[in-house]
């Protein structure tokens, strides 16, 4: 089920990054793109969700070694570095609006915040799950081995990695090449 | 395969057969698949109805030359409701309707992998549906054409919120689609009989579980199109305006790589059905078991590759036409084979014919009709020809009504037994059978020579040039006699459920599980399984000495 889901929210993002790709063709996308975004600070937040990725990983191992205090540790790791890139992005984005750079500025604009707003939009979702089997694996639902739960929300957590991954890629790594 | 236990209620839920003592809240919050297809069919008739005033209206309108019958805004707004409602709150909550229904009973589980969800799917399609016809009341409706392109969408020259309204109501009701599709995935999967493999399963569940996959790589381009342009009405951005630096051709890229996968969509499941029709009333088993399969998901792959003949006149270069015409020109012949399938199929059968077969006969003729104009506008010279005349409206009604509406019917007559506990009246069927077929051709038939002669759809009136009116008029009173024989429909359904013969277990001798249970079924659909060892089951179990799997696969050959 969960892999049907993440398979149609892939055609989803697919469509939002062929958007993003077709207009960047346009006369002045590329020097928005390198005027306007940070690089360096995105890379480092990116670099952190990454990590989310490897601590959900550990949190999905030590559920399956029925090592519970190992289980909410790694959920709450979690959740912290997916917290600090969604503020990382509330940063950026405030700063990009400061400089009149938004939905209705320009294609560069509309575009970027339609892509990255649906990516962060996916994130939150995803803390707001991992929130609640955190709060479920306090309560002791988890304290036996044998729930799918964990591992579905892993794969949707995992999707939504990559799908930065290659947002990360086209809209801040490209047009430095 | 292991075992999977079945989601069933510990205790029967409050009156789901004869006391209804909790009236509309049970249906309201029922989880049971059978309830929630039985839903879905009568929202799917309560648009039919809503979707068809409106092209009468507009049928009215175009009877006679320069008419002013209604202004053209009003005209707009019924012509692309009518599209819109026929096809995505119509067709597509029809086939969900039959498929919730059936599925589950044809692979012996007792209900969807996930009830809930599958309730929240029907709701999601429901409110999506008036919440689209909201937009009536509050200011216009949506009046850019079913496809909607842009820049007519956009604020500029759409100014009522219209359109603010299609795309919300489509994006709820592409969800509810969307995890229905999930839904049917799994159940199909994963909730089968143990007993029954893959290779056992009846056609249309085949199709459906094909379809699935088409309606979830097919949706999210839909969906990704509707919210920017909602995000361009709404917050100003320029995903389709050329003046901000958007790109209007970019909406028929991601509408029409949803659109023309959508127009399998809304036939695969038909096939299905036809494929279930023609076995039962010609007495024989499907000619090309595998080939039907393997046809079906040939459709699904290439239904990916073919987008662009919808815009061939856009000026992409003849490279790309090129490409695309080929393409569509190939995705007929897993069609064509599809059709030979079923031919062979009632060769040398003892063929009744009953209303539902009867539709599938009328299907054969007039589905190969849409599919020899649609061959036809593939090729680019004649579809710069004929692109937005009545020809191309006269095709996607042949495929359409032909193929998708006359399948609903068939399915309709075939299971309403099944669903209702009564028999439909066979001879007041076939008037109405005679009445729609008549009706049908009598209104599009002459739309290809209109279009031939050039006139353009869409267009609120037009001049009085020789033949017009007069194969408009044609046109206008074959669309009356359609809606007359839909009144007569509606008549026979609750005729039948009033005082309706009371309909047997197993009133066809048909081939397939759902055929096992009660007339209607129990809430508990089956408390054990007869054993499956083949694509028909029910008939092996009637017929153990002639049951298919003694006879070393013969049954696939002619006769």
């Amino acid at each position: 089920m969960i892999k049907l889901i993440v398979g149609t929210e892939a055609m989803f993002f697919l469509a939002l990054i062929m958007a993003f790709v077709y207009f960047s063709f346009s006369p002045g996308f590329r020097s928005h793109q390198l005027l306007n975004l940070d690089i360096k600070a995105t890379g480092v937040f990116s670099i952190l969700l990454f990590s989310s990725s490897f601590t959900f990983w550990r949190a999905e191992i030590n559920y399956h070694q029925g090592k519970i205090k190992q289980l909410r540790f790694w959920l709450l790791f979690t959740i912290v570095l997916g917290g600090i890139f969604l503020l990382g992005q509330g940063r950026e984005y405030i700063s990009l609006l400061n400089n009149n750079v938004n939905l209705s500025s320009s294609i560069f604009g509309t575009s970027f915040f339609t892509l990255t707003g649906f990516h962060g939009l996916h994130v939150f979702v995803g803390l707001i799950v991992i929130a609640i089997i955190t709060a479920l694996a306090f309560a002791g639902d988890y304290n036996k081995p044998g729930s799918s739960v964990i591992d579905s929300v892993g794969i949707y957590w995992h999707f939504v990695d990559i799908v930065w991954l290659f947002v990360f890629t086209i809209v801040y790594v490209v047009p430095h090449l | 395969m292991k075992l999977i236990l079945l989601p069933e209620p510990e205790e029967p839920i409050p009156s789901l057969s004869v006391s209804h003592n909790q009236g509309l809240l049970q249906w309201i919050s029922s989880v049971d698949h059978k309830q929630i297809g039985i839903m879905y069919l009568w929202l799917s008739v309560i648009f039919l109805v809503a979707g068809g005033i409106e092209i009468l209206l507009v049928r009215w309108q175009l009877a006679v030359p320069n008419n002013h019958f209604l202004n053209p805004e009003v005209f707009n707004q019924l012509f692309t409701m009518h599209g819109t409602t026929m096809i995505f709150f119509v067709a597509m909550p029809a086939i969900f309707g039959f498929n919730t229904y059936l599925v589950p009973l044809m692979i012996g589980a007792n209900d969807m992998a996930y009830p809930r969800l599958n309730a929240f799917s029907f709701w999601m399609t429901f409110f999506g549906g008036f919440l689209l016809y909201f937009s009536f009341l509050a200011g216009g409706a949506p009046d850019a054409g079913w496809f909607n392109y842009a820049p007519l969408n956009e604020y500029n020259y759409s100014s009522s919120p219209g359109i603010d309204y299609y795309c919300s109501g489509l994006l709820l009701s592409g969800i509810g689609t969307v995890t229905a599709s999930a839904n049917f995935v799994v159940t199909i999967l994963k909730y089968r009989v143990n007993s029954m493999s893959l290779k056992q399963m009846p056609l249309f569940v085949w199709m459906m579980l094909i379809n699935s996959f088409l309606i979830l790589a097919a949706f999210p381009s839909l969906n990704a199109a509707l919210v920017m342009l909602l995000l361009d009405r709404q917050l100003h951005a320029h995903f389709f305006s050329a003046a901000g630096g958007g790109s209007a051709i970019l909406w028929q890229h991601l509408f029409w790589l949803f659109g023309h996968p959508e127009v399998y969509i809304v036939i695969l499941p038909i096939f299905g059905i036809f494929s279930e029709v023609f076995p039962v009333y010609s007495r024989k088993p499907i000619f090309g078991y595998a080939f039907i399969i393997g046809s079906g998901m040939a459709i699904a792959l290439l239904a990916f590759g073919v987008w662009v003949h919808h815009m061939f006149a856009t000026g992409l270069g003849n490279t790309v036409n090129n490409f695309f015409a080929a393409s569509s020109m190939l995705i007929g012949i897993p069609t064509g084979v599809k059709i030979f399938n079923w031919l062979a199929t009632m060769h040398g059968g003892a063929i009744r014919f009953k209303v539902s077969m009867m539709f599938a006969i009328a299907f054969l003729i007039e589905f190969t009709i849409g599919g020899l104009s649609g061959i036809s506008a593939a090729l680019v010279p004649i579809d710069w020809q004929l692109t937005d005349t009545y020809y191309v409206v006269a095709h996607i009604h042949y495929v359409f009504i032909g193929g998708t509406l006359f399948g609903l019917f068939s399915g309709l007559f075939y299971w309403f037994p099944k669903i209702s506990g009564r028999m439909l009246d066979e001879k007041l069927g076939k008037w109405f059978f005679w009445l729609f077929v008549i009706g049908f051709n009598t209104c599009f038939l002459v739309q290809h020579a209109l279009g031939a002669m050039g006139m353009a759809r869409r267009v609120y009136s037009y001049p009085d040039l020789p033949g017009w009116g007069i194969l408009n008029l044609i046109s206008t009173v074959g669309g009356f006699i359609m809606a007359i024989a839909v009144g007569l429909l509606v008549y026979i359904i609750i005729k039948a459920l009033k005082t309706g013969e009371k309909a047997l277990r197993d009133p066809w001798d048909a081939n397939t599980l759902e055929w096992t249970t009660s007339s209607p079924p129990e809430l508990k659909n089956f408390d054990h399984v007869i054993p499956v060892n083949g694509a028909r089951p029910f008939r092996d179990f009637k017929r153990p000495d002639d049951a298919d799997w003694k006879k070393n696969g013969q049954q696939w050959k002619i006769n």
